[in-house]
C-alpha cells in the first residue's frame, strides 16, 4: 500500500489499518514530473519510502484525488524504477473526472463531476475522522 | 515558500532555509543513487553545458555525472580545448552557448564575479562551479551536508578551517554556509594567509594550531593555492608543512571523534600526511560521493526555480 505524496499518505495509513499485514510506504513523484520549469518546486516533500522489494509484489497506489491522471502516471514511473511489481492497482478517495490520460481507478470512494474552474480539496484529519472534509471550491 | 532561484552564484546570498532545502533535496537524490536504477527523468530533454575555463577534475566530473543522473544531455568544455585560447571573451563564448539552445550553464572561471556576470547576461540558469577566490557554493553545500550526516544539527559545532584561507573560494563559501547554520568556526594558518579581518564574517581567527585542534569536531584542510598567489606568503612549502601540516603528532591533539575533511585536490605530505588522508577519521571520499547528490539538487532546483513575481497569485 503506497500513498502518493503528499495527499495520499494519510489515506494509505487509514486503508492499511483496515488491512493488517500489508506493508505500507510512500511514493514521491517529484523527479518524475513533466512540468519542471513550468510549475514551482514545493518546499516540503516526503521522499519515496518503500519498505519491501516491489518486484513480484501486488501494489496498491493510493491518492486523495484523481484528476488528469498525470500524477498516477508519474507514480507508476517512480514505482517501476524500484522494481517490477506483479500487479498495480489504483485507489482514490475522490474521482473528480477530467482525465487527460488513459487511466482509471480500481477503487473509488466518491465520484464527482467537477469542472476545470473548480478545485477539489480533501482534508483527512490525523486525529479526528469526524473532521474529515471534501470540498469543491473555485480555483 | 517554493524554490525561487534560477541561479546558484554564492552562499552569501542564500538564506538558511534555502540551504536546508538544498540539503533536503540532496538527501532524496542520495537515496536515488543507491537504487538499482540510479537515474530520474527530472531534466530529460534539457542540455547542460559545463563551461570549465580553469582546470578541474573532481568538480567537472561530479557536475557531469549529476546532470546525467537527472537525464540531461551534457556537453563539457575545458579551457585547453576551447576558443578562449584563441582569444574569445567569456561573454562571446557564453552567448554562443545560449544560441546553441543550451538550457543551463555550469561555470568555472578564474575571475571572481564571472558567474554573477553570466547570470545577468544570459536568460538561462547559471550554476557557479568556482569563480576565482570568491565562492564555490556546491563545495560548501556538500561539506555542510557531510557534516550534518555525521553530527545532525551544526549549531555550536566546532569547525576548524586550516590552511590558505586568503586565496580559497572553498573557505569563503564554507564560512558563509557554516555561520548561517550557526556552527562555531575558527580559521587557522599563517597570519599572511589568515588575515585578522576575516573576523568580520563572524568567525574566529587563530594562529595557535594546538589549542584549535584540541577543541575541534571537524578539521577542514585546504590546499595552498599557488596559482592565485602573486607574491610569497610564507618562506617555503616545507616551512608551511612543518608549521601547519596535519601529521600524526598534530592529529593526536584532536578529539578522537573529530573528522578530517578536504575538498581536494590533496597535496599529500604538504597540508596532510598520507596516513591521515587515508585514515578512518577522514571523510574525504564521502565528500566526493555527496558531491554528486548536492549537484543534482542544485541543477534540479535551478532548472525548476520560479521567480517570486511568477509565483505571485493572479
Amino acid at each position: 500500500m503506497l500513498g502518493v505524496a503528499n495527499g495520499g499518505i494519510t489515506l494509505a495509513h487509514r486503508l492499511a489499518a483496515l488491512l493488517p499485514g500489508s506493508p505500507q510506504g510512500v511514493i514521491d513523484i517529484s523527479f518524475h514530473r513533466d512540468d519542471i520549469g513550468r510549475n514551482p518546486i514545493p518546499k516540503e516533500f516526503a521522499p519515496t519510502e518503500i519498505p519491501v522489494d516491489v518486484t513480484g509484489a501486488a501494489v496498491v497506489l493510493v491518492d486523495d484525488v484523481l484528476f488528469s491522471g498525470r500524477t498516477a502516471k508519474a507514480a507508476l514511473d517512480e514505482l517501476f524504477d524500484h522494481g517490477r511489481p506483479a500487479r498495480v492497482e489504483l485507489a482514490v478517495l475522490v474521482d473528480r473526472g477530467g482525465r487527460r490520460l488513459p487511466l482509471a481507478a480500481d477503487y473509488t470512494g466518491l465520484t464527482l463531476a467537477a469542472n476545470d474552474a473548480e478545485k477539489v480539496l480533501v482534508h483527512l484529519d490525523a486525529t479526528d475522522p469526524a473532521r474529515d472534509t471534501v470540498r469543491v471550491v473555485p480555483v | 515558500m517554493p524554490w525561487t532561484r534560477r541561479h546558484l552564484i554564492a552562499i552569501e546570498e542564500l538564506s538558511r532555509a534555502e540551504i536546508e532545502q538544498i540539503h533536503a533535496t540532496t538527501t532524496a537524490f542520495k537515496k536515488i543513487l543507491q537504487r538499482s536504477v540510479k537515474k530520474v527523468p527530472a531534466l530529460r530533454g534539457k542540455t547542460v553545458v559545463n563551461l570549465f575555463l580553469e582546470p578541474s577534475t573532481r568538480t567537472r566530473m561530479s557536475f557531469e555525472m549529476a546532470a546525467k543522473r537527472l537525464s540531461a544531455d551534457v556537453i563539457s568544455f575545458d579551457a585547453a580545448h576551447s576558443s578562449t585560447t584563441k582569444g574569445e571573451t567569456l561573454r562571446d563564448t557564453a552567448q554562443n552557448i545560449q544560441a546553441l539552445n543550451a538550457d543551463m550553464i555550469v561555470l568555472r572561471h578564474s575571475a571572481a564575479g564571472s558567474a554573477l556576470y553570466l547570470s545577468r547576461l544570459l536568460n538561462i540558469p547559471v550554476v557557479n562551479a568556482g569563480d576565482g577566490a570568491h565562492e564555490h557554493p556546491t563545495q560548501a553545500l556538500l561539506d555542510t551536508f557531510t557534516m550534518k550526516e555525521k553530527f545532525g544539527s551544526l549549531t555550536g559545532r566546532k569547525v576548524v578551517i586550516l590552511g590558505d584561507i586568503l586565496f580559497s573560494r572553498v573557505a569563503r563559501s564554507n564560512i558563509w554556509a557554516l555561520t548561517k547554520l550557526e556552527a562555531d568556526v575558527t580559521l587557522v594558518g599563517p597570519s599572511t594567509l589568515v588575515p585578522h579581518w576575516f573576523t568580520h564574517l563572524g568567525v574566529k581567527v587563530s594562529h595557535d594550531l594546538k589549542s584549535a585542534l584540541a577543541d575541534a569536531e571537524v578539521v577542514m584542510l585546504l590546499r595552498i593555492q599557488h596559482e592565485r598567489q602573486t607574491s610569497s606568503h610564507f618562506p617555503s612549502l616545507g616551512e608551511y608543512t612543518s608549521m601547519f601540516g596535519l601529521n600524526k603528532t598534530r592529529a593526536s591533539w584532536l578529539n578522537p571523534k573529530a573528522i578530517i575533511m578536504h575538498p581536494g585536490p590533496i597535496n599529500r605530505g604538504v597540508e596532510i600526511d598520507s596516513e591521515l588522508a587515508d585514515s578512518s577519521r577522514s571523510v574525504i571520499l564521502e565528500q566526493v560521493q555527496n558531491g554528486i547528490a548536492v549537484r543534482m539538487a542544485a541543477l534540479y532546483l535551478c532548472a525548476g526555480g520560479q521567480p517570486e513575481h511568477v509565483l505571485a497569485p493572479g
